[in-house]
């Protein structure tokens, strides 16, 4: 079924999230991530961070929630059980700390056919309190065409 | 001095195997919220149409910059990570889990220090993640 072009760039107003000393050591932990900058506040602080670090991938744990509130929109008519994780990228602009309160903003950057599968790619621009940029990521996702079902 | 600061273009880094195993998974998918039953309920995953429990690609991608940022020796060097998702990682419900063979190769050094790393991630002989690069900038 094809994807409601229309979704194409929208986006979706901000999602809160508390980034936590104990998320992040259990993300860390979770990935064998076990540089001490990671779990010991005091290491931390005297590696010149202000709190415990963020792995590179914790991000995830807010801005897959927040797609997935586009993704599961029915008017989106895409298919979850049908949808396979293709691409995923992560930029950088600071690094991630406990204590920060971020924002993210989900932008459908691009909806395509490719041989009768949808593919969706999802941008979320992630900002800290002050407004200022900590991140962005990107995921393409591809609703499989069902078997024999209709061809774009 | 790290194995990546000290690199030029077209140095192979030190590679590392890691295994997975169902309990990584589950732990994976507390951490992270994804609690798709296809990384740790073999009778979903099957239904669905995958030879089994298959890892977070996500997980996958977070060993694979977790190695880098360790080659980098800070885990805030990693400044950008990007991957496809070529095949899954079957992970078997024994006590050996199925192993990740990950390695690293500067392509590029650019003026101010930022290396680029071409990031491979191999199973079963055969690669998982494609066209993973990441982006290494020293502190």
């Amino acid at each position: 079924m094809p994807l409601d072009a229309s979704f194409a760039g929208r986006s979706w107003p901000a999602e809160t999230y508390e980034v936590s000393l104990e998320k992040v050591r259990e993300f860390a932990a979770a990935i064998g991530a076990d540089d001490p900058v990671h779990h010991d506040r005091d290491a931390a602080r005297a590696a010149g961070h202000p709190d415990v670090v963020a792995p590179t991938t914790f991000p995830v744990v807010f801005t897959w929630p927040a797609t997935r509130r586009v993704v599961d929109d029915p008017a989106l008519g895409l298919d979850f059980a049908r949808v396979v994780h293709r691409d995923q990228s992560i930029e950088v602009t600071r690094p991630l700390y406990a204590g920060d309160v971020v924002t993210s903003v989900v932008v459908v950057d691009e909806i395509r056919d490719l041989a009768g599968n949808d593919v969706i790619t999802f941008r979320v621009d992630v900002t800290d309190a002050d407004g200022a940029a900590v991140l962005t990521t990107r995921a393409t996702l591809v609703g499989r065409a069902e078997p024999g079902g209709e061809q774009a | 001095m790290s194995a990546v600061s000290d690199a030029s273009a077209g140095d192979q880094l030190e590679a590392r195997t890691v295994t997975i195993t169902r309990a990584d998974l589950v732990a994976y998918a507390g951490a992270s919220g994804d609690l798709n039953p296809i990384h740790w309920n073999e009778r979903v995953a099957v239904e669905v149409g995958l030879p089994g429990v298959i890892a977070h690609g996500m997980f996958t991608m977070s060993l694979a910059a977790r190695y880098v940022a360790d080659l980098a020796g800070d885990p805030t060097a990693v400044v950008a990570f990007s991957t496809r998702f070529t095949r899954p990682v079957v992970v078997p419900d024994d006590d050996t889990g199925a192993t990740l063979e990950l390695g690293a190769k500067v392509t590029d050094v650019a003026d101010d220090g930022t290396r680029t790393v071409g990031v491979t991630a191999m199973h079963e002989g055969k690669g998982v993640l494609g066209k993973a690069v990441a982006t290494v900038r020293p502190r």
